[in-house]
């Protein structure tokens, strides 16, 4: 028998399978198509401290083996998660959800960890210092060691509950930046968030995308991925939730060779509203194939 | 929602770039006028929305313009192919508003979706009159189509080479219950400014991630707060929008 299951900071899962923040809503979009406890668990949409409508629209442009995505993180605020979104996720899925928390300041992001602390039916918190859809917002703190330094110590102050930084791959060297959340006691790290990229419209010769820029994520960047959860591993004793390009049960044991604990899946469930249970299906078949038993035991088997 | 694959079993040219493709396959997840699908392109990344036009047990049928890429190779399929298609996509126009003599109007490829709703407002005993804008002769489609139903049609052309030269909105009837339309946002706001009174659905359009309600990528504003155009919509109630006149 194939065993799939691995541990995140004491999370247990039935398998390493998370659908990605911002690609799965709050979950019964999803919960409408098929039973999605079969899932490892899932990263819900990335939750701010107030409701934001977020960017203009076009927010979407494609792309070779991928796409480009500018929403801004469109959330209806912790409040109404906690008191809205959650309760109606329990009826569909009862394991427990990872909160992926942005913000635009270290005490905002901090506000909003300490609310949803309290939700039981929340394994880990996913704080997100990386999106780069926001104008003079968090990825400033993605990509300077200090400030996600701060922005990791504020939440570790107001939470028990193991805390994943989720960095951005905006950078010219990722290890200082996954260095600086370890020392800050973080948990665990998660990577990546989406690369900035652009798409020019030929018949109006301007960006797709109203806000111009936006991130850049699907199959085409499954490469960058690895290559930095590969240096992370490396340079970090920390679980890593690696993600980027993900499509494929192949993807995932690469993945995890890499040194992910567990991946997360995103672009790929907008295409394939079932990828997930698919990849979740077929990695028993893909491990046989390459000799794997269990999956706890390829975590970082590439270096 | 469901997946499935469909062959293709009818493409032919409308117009030099507007097609009609009837696919065969599994139509069980459609139920009202003015849903749309999501095709996927061999090559491509992201699937295509596109609007049913018409469908029955059996088979759906398509009109779609070329504008780029993905629509360029779809162009080029060939009978017997086959296409993946998530499709019961968004939801459609509400029938039980129309009031007896309901106004249809559509602009370019908006025109499609309200082939269906003609056919159902008429098989509920409505009395439709569908007003067709385009912008010149060479590009009108399904006029005779919407006529063979037995809908009141209107054509209008910018230049005026057919029918009633200039808008849609040059051709409004004095009397009508309610509006459908669907086109490009230019016309919908005009058409917003002329039938202010009277009540309406609008289909929109929007650049999408998923088709299904999942990434947020194609939200409106409302006066009812954000709103997904493909799952809240595309149709809209047009004074739900929020109109910069
Ligand atoms: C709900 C809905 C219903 C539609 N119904 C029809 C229809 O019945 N007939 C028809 O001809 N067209 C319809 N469209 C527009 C159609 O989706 C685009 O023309 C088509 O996606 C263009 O693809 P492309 O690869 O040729 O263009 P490209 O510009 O090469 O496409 C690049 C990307 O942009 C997207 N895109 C480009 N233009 C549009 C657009 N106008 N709207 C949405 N996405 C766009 C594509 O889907 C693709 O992801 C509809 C759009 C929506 C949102
Ligand atoms: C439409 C869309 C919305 C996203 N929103 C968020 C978000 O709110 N918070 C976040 O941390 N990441 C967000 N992401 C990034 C993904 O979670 C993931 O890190 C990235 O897309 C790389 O994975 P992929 O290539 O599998 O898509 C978003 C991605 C997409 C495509
Ligand atoms: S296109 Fe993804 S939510 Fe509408």
């Amino acid at each position: 028998m194939a065993d799939l299951k691995v541990t995140l900071s004491g999370l247990e899962l039935d398998n390493p399978i998370i659908p990605a923040s911002g690609t799965f809503g709050y979950g019964y979009e999803f919960a409408e198509l098929y039973d999605i406890n079969v899932l490892g668990s899932f990263s819900f949409k990335g939750t701010t401290l107030e409701p934001r409508f977020g960017n203009p629209t076009p927010r979407i442009a494609e792309t070779p083996s991928g796409m480009i995505n500018a929403v801004g993180m469109q959330n209806p605020g912790i409040d109404r998660v906690i008191t809205e979104e959650l309760p109606r996720l329990k009826r569909c899925f009862h394991k427990k959800v990872i909160a992926n928390i942005g913000g635009f300041s270290v005490d905002e992001y901090a506000e909003c960890c300490a609310h949803i602390d309290k939700e039981d039916q929340v394994g880990l918190i996913e704080v997100n210092v990386s999106c780069p859809n926001v104008h003079n917002g968090c990825m400033s703190f993605g990509t300077d060691p200090l400030g996600i330094s701060a922005v990791t110590k504020a939440v570790k102050a107001v939470t028990s509950k193991p805390v994943y930084v989720k960095l951005s791959p905006n950078v010219t060297d990722i290890v200082p930046l996954a260095a600086a959340a370890a020392e800050a006691g973080a948990d665990g790290i998660s990577l990546i968030n989406t690369l900035l990229g652009m798409r020019i419209d030929l018949r109006t010769k301007k960006p797709v995308i109203a806000n111009k820029m936006g991130g850049f994520s699907g199959s085409a960047i499954l490469p960058v991925a690895l290559r930095m959860v590969y240096q992370v591993y490396e340079a970090v004793k920390l679980p890593i939730i690696g993600m980027g390009g993900v499509s494929t049960a192949r993807d995932v044991v690469e993945m995890m060779l890499a040194g992910a604990t567990a991946v997360e899946v995103g672009a790929a469930n907008l295409v394939d509203p079932w990828a997930c249970p698919k990849i979740i299906a077929d990695l028993p078949g893909v491990m046989a194939q390459y000799g794997i038993t269990s999956l706890k035991d390829i975590i970082g088997g590439a270096h | 929602m469901k997946q499935g694959i469909y062959t293709i079993v009818e493409h032919t040219p409308l117009t030099r770039d507007v097609y009609r493709m009837v696919l065969s396959g599994d139509t069980s997840a459609m139920t009202m006028p003015g849903q749309f699908m999501e095709i996927s392109l061999p090559g491509f990344f992201l699937r295509r929305p596109i609007s049913i036009c018409d469908y029955d047990e059996k088979t759906v049928t398509i009109i779609y313009k070329v504008v780029g890429q993905g629509t360029d190779a779809m162009a080029r399929m060939k009978k017997g192919e086959t296409l993946d298609a998530l499709t019961g996509l968004g939801h459609g126009f509400d029938v039980e508003k129309s009031g007896d003599e309901p106004l249809l109007v559509g602009g370019g490829v908006g025109v499609p979706p309200l082939y269906n709703l003609a056919k159902t407002l008429l098989a509920a005993g409505r009395k439709p009159t569908v007003i067709l804008g385009f912008n010149k002769a060479d590009e009108i489609f399904y006029a005779r189509e919407f006529e063979a139903l037995g809908a009141r049609v209107i054509v209008t052309t910018v230049d005026g080479s057919v029918g009633v030269k200039g808008f849609v909105t040059n051709a409004l009837p004095e009397r009508f219950s309610y509006v459908y339309s669907c086109g490009p946002m230019p016309m919908l706001r005009a058409l917003y400014r002329a039938t202010q009174g009277s009540g309406g659905q609008f289909s929109l359009e929007e650049r999408m991630g998923c088709g299904f309600g999942a990434c947020m990528g194609c939200s409106v504003m409302t006066k009812e707060g954000g709103r997904r155009v493909c799952k809240d919509g595309p149709v809209f109630d047009k004074e739900v929008l929020e109109w910069q006149i």
